[in-house]
């Protein structure tokens, strides 16, 4: 261990590995290779060692195994985590920008009175200090931000860093958890399933997307008849989901589903990170949104700077019967 | 229940962002605020929870801007209590305002305090898990949907693929509440003019200790462009035309 090491905390996504957790590696490397310390990869399970091969790019793998982080709780998550980071007492923690990342990271900092950085998209050494690029309200500003304390926790935007080729010493320790695990007062109980019979926007090649701008619930019928006649489907961002205009297996984004359709027409949508991160693969994007400035043209191949619900008939129209 | 809501004052994205003179910092004064979406939720599912079983809603926010409006509606839309912070920062860092806000919270006993899992001006850290940090409660944070039950409740922490992860929370607690179990609700004027005659807002003086996180932000900027997409021009009727083109010499369209 040292005080120049750069610290990861990996997670497991369904059976595999996150994409978040490979991403974090390669940026946790650049910034090693600057600070001149290692990367270490921290991976909190039951059986934790079945990751580690394809954790290639740490130089350390920290395996912590123990039959209460099976599921993940905040509580024994969060104990553990500051008992690894305290005994490493790395320049930086990396964490992702996720759902479990929004519990620890905040909470790590204050247990550790760490400075903290969200939305971190580029981490550079300069000197004793990192240089943090991050991006918050909604995408509409970047900060350039100088951290002094050790140990730095970032919060790193998912799709901000490529996975590595390149391999480190990979040594995997595995050891028993260096605080008792017990469970706290939030305690898992189940996973719960998105209901099958629903559209699998995953498996769309054309989406029709709504955001906020589409304004109201019946308008979604205006984009569903579009989506009907270039046989697709329609989706949409946060906010209409949880204005409950449609249902959770609609969303794209962060907290929702990722697709990669031959076209995305995002109607209405701003575009903040967490909708790109779940959409920016498409083969094609089009985007229509008043904002000039919305973030959404950054990812878009075309824009149209106009009100979506008065282009959504002209549009009808234009496409005709469809396929 | 008890439950306690900490709702705050974002700049609203719709309007422009203005940097200030020192080039780091956002332009306050410039800047529209409205109030955070994520709160907005939590105060509604707070709501539900009263509705459901009873207990009161107190509502916590700093005094800054114009604030009053926001808690107007809130008292419109069923709050029982409200409690401006006094606090003498115009922009405390995220640290800061969760002991103000921790210091105004503890008198009230609450068994559950919900607040909203993000605003999207943070940047130097979390509201919600440092609120819990200073409270020393428990906290689990993207939180849509909560029942409850006794001494407990159950709490839906969402996941990539619109899975769920089923929590139970022993009270006292603190949930960080991307979304509420419905859409928050719409409250008329004429009630939140009523509000206006009727609600008497309370005060709590908090005297934080000073936080100074080991970072600076050293210059705020618009994100440099990507890609940036190529804009279409002419009328609704026209870019339509080119849409419907584009999506032709891709074979998505006839």
């Amino acid at each position: 261990m040292s005080a120049q090491d750069i610290v990861v905390l990996i997670e497991t996504q369904g059976e595999g590995l996150a994409d978040i957790s490979l991403e974090l590696l390669a940026a946790a490397r650049a910034a090693a290779a600057g600070t001149g310390g290692q990367t270490v990869a921290v991976l909190l399970g039951q059986d934790g060692s079945r990751y580690a091969p394809q954790l290639s790019a740490a130089d350390r793998i920290l395996v912590i195994n123990d039959p209460q982080l099976a599921a993940y709780a905040p509580e024994p998550y969060t104990a553990v985590l500051q008992a690894v980071v305290a005994a490493e007492a790395p320049r930086a923690v990396l964490i992702g920008s996720t759902s479990i990342g929004w519990d620890l990271a905040p909470a790590l900092a204050a247990k550790l009175n760490a400075p903290m950085v969200v939305g971190c998209r580029a981490i550079a050494v300069q000197g004793t200090a990192l240089a943090v690029t991050s991006t918050f309200c909604g995408g509409k500003l970047t900060a350039d931000v100088e951290v002094t304390g050790s140990p730095a926790v970032l919060m790193v935007m998912p799709g901000s860093f490529r996975p590595t080729a390149e391999a480190g010493k990979a040594q995997v320790e595995v050891r028993p958890s260096p605080v008792a695990v017990t469970p706290g007062a939030i305690t898992f109980e189940k996973m719960i399933l998105p209901e099958a019979g629903d559209v699998d926007i995953t498996q769309q090649d054309v989406l029709v997307a709504v955001g906020r701008g589409i304004q109201q619930k019946d308008n979604v019928e205006l984009a569903e008849e579009l989506a009907q006649r270039l046989g697709g489907a329609v989706c949409a961002s946060r906010p209409v989901v949880d204005q409950g205009w449609l249902p959770p297996t609609r969303q794209v984004g962060k907290s929702g589903m990722t697709v990669k359709p031959k076209l995305y027409l995002a109607l209405g949508i701003s575009g903040a990170p967490e909708h790109q991160e779940g959409m920016k693969g498409a083969d094609l994007i089009i985007a229509v949104n008043t904002d000039p400035k919305a973030p959404i043209f950054d990812v878009a191949h075309y824009g149209a700077e106009v009100d979506a619900l008065e282009l959504l008939p002209a549009l009808i129209e234009a496409v005709g019967a469809g396929k | 229940m008890n439950i306690a809501v900490v709702v705050r004052q974002v700049p609203d994205l719709i309007e422009p962002l203005e940097i200030d003179a020192s080039g780091a910092a956002l332009d306050l004064s410039s800047a529209r605020f409205i109030v955070n979406e994520a709160d907005d939720h939590a105060l509604e599912q707070a709501l539900l929870l009263k509705e459901a079983g009873g207990g009161s809603v107190t509502l916590v926010a700093l005094d800054a801007g114009d604030v009053d409006d926001t808690l107007y509606a809130a008292a419109a839309k069923g709050a029982d209590r409200i409690i401006k912070i006094e606090l003498d920062q115009e922009s405390p860092a995220p640290q800061t305002a969760a002991a103000a806000y921790a210091e105004a919270i503890k008198p009230l006993n609450a068994e559950l305090v919900l607040v909203g899992v993000q605003a999207h001006d943070e940047l130097q850290g979390v509201l919600a898990p440092l609120l819990a940090a200073a409270l020393n409660l428990p906290y689990v944070g993207v939180i849509r949907g909560v029942k409850a039950e006794a001494g407990a409740v159950t709490a839906c922490k969402e996941f990539p693929g619109a899975v769920m992860s089923q929590m139970k929370v022993k009270l006292p607690a603190v949930l960080g509440i991307l979304a509420a179990e419905q859409p928050p609700r719409y409250v008329p004027v004429s009630r939140i003019r009523a509000a206006m005659k009727t609600t008497q807002f309370e005060s709590a003086a908090v005297s934080p200790p000073a936080m100074a996180p080991a970072l600076t932000v050293k210059r705020l900027s618009p994100p440099a462009a990507g890609q940036r997409a190529e804009i279409l021009q002419g009328s609704e009727t026209e870019i339509a035309a080119r849409i419907a083109g584009l999506l032709a010499g891709k074979g998505l369209v006839k």
